[in-house]
């Protein structure tokens, strides 16, 4: 078996100041060459899953372990995660206007490269590097030296965080509900582009509420995630089975 | 600035303290403390002046004594203790060139990062450089001399050029505009002069550092930068001052006169000392800055205050010729104690006259950070246009950033706009560039320079870069 990139255990979390336990127990083991689908209703804390895994504020964990390829998550803090080759693709990706994506993701990247003791990327690779990468997803060369994600519609903006990903070269890839707001045909690129990402040494955690993803991206495992829980697991054919039955089924299930 | 990277910023950062704040050991020629008729005569006759600036500097005396300072800012300080300052504080030895420069001064110039030495051998800036009361030196004065430009100290001007300096002295920003203009003119000590003759594009960057070294002292110092017909000048100015705990006075007088069809580019890195994190010591930065514009011509002033512990300054532009632009960009930082009131005021007297502002402040700390401008509208000025964008970024939940804009308009055919924003630096801007691999303080760093660009792009190359650092370190640790 190939070697276990994340290694999520018992994790549970809250939103800090109103004490409100969202995570509750979560069990979640990602493999090398994996890609895994997360799926669950409205409020059952995927997203909350995404966020507490990227460190960001106003979640606290309050049992339980993440381990990305032998590190132990919970005790860096957000850049170091990114550094150790986590990335987030978020559903709601953020405008830093005045930015530029090329600046940005220079500045990233050699951020990067310094704490794993290598040297900069020079300016003519890096270059080199934009140009092949932001055709993976198709992106207009012009969207990589505008400001980031500024003026981007939406379909851009998801586009944006795949070519930031493909730039990246993250070991571990969350991507938070990148199909929505997606039509049928950004959504192949999107799909595409991740597909050429993936190889055996990297892995992918898609977060989505529709099957329709899986159609492009096909999922080696499907888990129902519901209230905090990882309820159900199984293979690609799970989520046509959702897409059919919806999620009552697992939950009254569960109860019985 | 792509030649500037974000590798480049951290290793400046490793030095975040304010690094101006040493002292120099120069011997200097200081005159006891206190203002009196009798003390505005002992610096015209040590600077050797002709009787028409001696009248000049009474006139204004009396003026001042009548004034009282004014309140209406929103900033709390104590009152400078007018009669504790020393008016007059010059480096002893005078010099014929730049060779005879005392070596301790010359030190001085290259920790402030001013070579002389290496200005002469790259075709760059002109730098007249005022430290305390008196210009020590001005570089490249040949090479623009036979250009008919002249740039020299104030000082200089007034024994070379009398009959240009009386001509125009005093006719933007007159004695009895206001209490530190009034005090300015009555004790000013030097400052730079320079004038561009008709038709004339000034082939460099001319600049002028300025120092405040003595303690007990304060800086009075006055530029007069007037622009021919058709020429063209693009000025730069720079202020550092020692870290030391009391509060010293800086009240300078600028004055700008576009004449027909010329423009003027002045640009200003201010960084005095802001005091220490408590808010002790640090420069009252009491500044008039005034332009004035005949027909077609164009004045642009770009500013970034990062320093000072209290700030008064409205650069502004009096558009009496038809067709004239002003211009005003500006960042303005204040982190820990430090109280700004900043903006401009834009004066359409002229017909089809233009004006921008655009304001950026951003505050941290317990700090108070104010926009104020006037836009005011002649009932002569058809066709005037303003367009003012005030933008707010507040970093910590204990600063305020304050917004007052003021528009008088008397011809019906003006068109005004107004935009404001006022926004917390965001934390999932944050979030999400930490995810990239950025630190926090890269982060904001990155951000922050981003919320100022549009108006570091207005600035000369090298003192982009310069402004980019210091944001950087003025705001380190400021999120909160």
């Amino acid at each position: 078996m190939s070697k276990v990139l994340l290694d999520i255990k018992n994790l549970h979390a809250e939103i800090e100041d109103e004490g409100k336990q969202i995570l509750k127990g979560l069990n979640l083991t990602v493999r090398a060459g994996e890609i895994h689908a997360i799926m669950g209703p409205n409020g059952a804390g995927k997203s909350t899953l995404a966020s507490v895994v990227a460190g960001k504020d106003g979640y606290e964990v309050t049992e339980g372990s993440i381990e990305m390829d032998g590190k132990d998550l919970l005790e860096l803090d957000p850049d170091e995660r990114a550094k150790e080759g986590l990335f987030l693709a978020f559903q709601y990706p953020v405008e830093i206007p005045g930015v530029s994506n090329i600046n940005f993701l220079r500045t990233a990247i050699n951020e990067i490269k310094e704490y794993r003791k290598e040297d900069p990327v020079s300016a003519k690779d890096f270059m080199s590097m934009v140009r092949e990468k932001s055709k993976l997803v198709e992106l207009d060369a012009k969207l990589a030296s505008r400001s980031v994600n500024e003026g981007f519609s939406g379909g851009e903006k998801k586009r944006n965080e795949i070519f930031q990903m493909a730039m990246l070269e993250p070991k571990v890839s969350f991507l938070d509900e990148t199909d929505s707001g997606l039509d049928i045909d950004a959504l192949r690129i999107v799909a595409a582009g991740v597909n050429k990402l993936k190889n055996e040494n990297n892995a992918v955690v898609l977060i989505t509420h529709y099957q329709r993803l899986l159609d492009y991206i096909i999922p080696d495992f499907v888990h129902v995630l519901a209230d905090g829980k990882i309820v159900k697991t199984g293979d690609k054919n799970l989520a046509l089975e959702l897409e059919e039955k919806g999620y009552d089924w697992l939950t009254e299930e569960k109860a019985l | 600035m792509a030649g500037y990277t974000e590798e480049e910023l951290a290793e400046e950062l490793k030095n975040q303290e304010y690094k101006f704040g040493f002292v120099s050991e120069i011997e200097s020629d200081k005159i006891p403390v206190g203002l009196s008729e009798e003390v505005v005569r002992i610096i015209s006759a040590k600077k050797n002046e002709p009787e028409w600036l001696l009248d000049y500097r009474l006139k204004a005396f009396k003026i001042w004594e009548e004034m009282t300072e004014p309140e209406w800012a929103h900033v709390h300080y104590e009152k400078p203790k007018f009669q504790d300052i020393s008016y007059f504080s010059a480096p002893k030895k005078q010099y014929e060139s730049w060779d005879d420069v005392d070596p301790e001064m010359k030190a001085t110039m290259d920790k402030l990062g001013i070579s002389m030495d290496e200005q002469k051998k790259l075709t760059g800036v002109a730098v007249d450089f005022v430290m305390d009361s008196v210009s020590v030196a001005t570089s490249f004065k040949e090479k623009l001399g036979e250009l008919g430009i002249i740039f020299c100290s104030f000082s200089e001007a007034v024994h070379d050029h009398p009959e240009l300096v009386q001509k125009y002295l005093g006719t933007v920003v007159p004695s009895s505009d206001n209490f530190y203009a009034a005090l300015n003119s009555a004790v000013f000590s030097d400052g730079s002069f320079c004038y561009i003759p008709k038709g004339v594009r000034c082939p460099m960057e001319l600049s002028t550092y300025f120092r405040i070294n003595e303690a007990g002292t304060g800086q009075f110092e006055r530029t007069l930068l007037v622009a021919d017909k058709g020429s063209y000048v693009s000025y730069l100015e720079g202020c550092t001052a020692p870290q030391r705990d009391e509060n010293q006075l800086h009240a300078a007088v600028v004055e700008l006169i576009a004449l027909d069809d010329a423009e003027i580019k002045y640009s200003t890195v201010q960084n005095w000392f802001p005091g220490d994190k408590d808010g002790k010591g640090g420069i009252y930065n009491f500044v008039t800055k005034r332009g004035i514009c005949q027909t077609n011509s164009k004045i642009s002033w770009t500013q970034v205050e990062t320093g000072s512990a209290v700030t008064w300054k409205y650069p502004s532009c009096i558009l009496k010729g038809d067709n004239s632009i002003g211009e005003f960009y500006s960042v303005a930082v204040t982190n820990n104690h430090q109280q700004a009131d900043t903006g401009t005021k834009m004066i359409h007297l002229g017909k089809n006259t233009k004006s921008t502002v655009i304001s950026k402040g951003i505050s941290a700390g317990v700090s108070q950070n104010s926009y104020r401008g006037l836009i005011h509208i002649g009932k002569n000025a058809t066709n005037a246009r303003n367009f003012t964008q005030c933008d707010s970024l507040l970093m910590s939940d204990r600063c305020g950033a304050h917004t007052f804009p003021y528009i008088e308009c008397n011809n019906n055919s003006a068109k005004l706009e107004h935009e404001a924003t006022t926004s917390k630096i965001g934390e999932d801007q944050i979030f999400y560039c930490q995810q990239r691999g950025l630190t926090e303080e890269k982060a904001i760093g990155l951000i922050v320079n981003g919320y100022v660009k549009e108006v570091l792009n207005k600035l000369p190359m090298e003192f982009a870069v310069e402004a980019q650092k210091l944001l950087a370190i003025s705001l380190e640790n400021s999120v909160g």
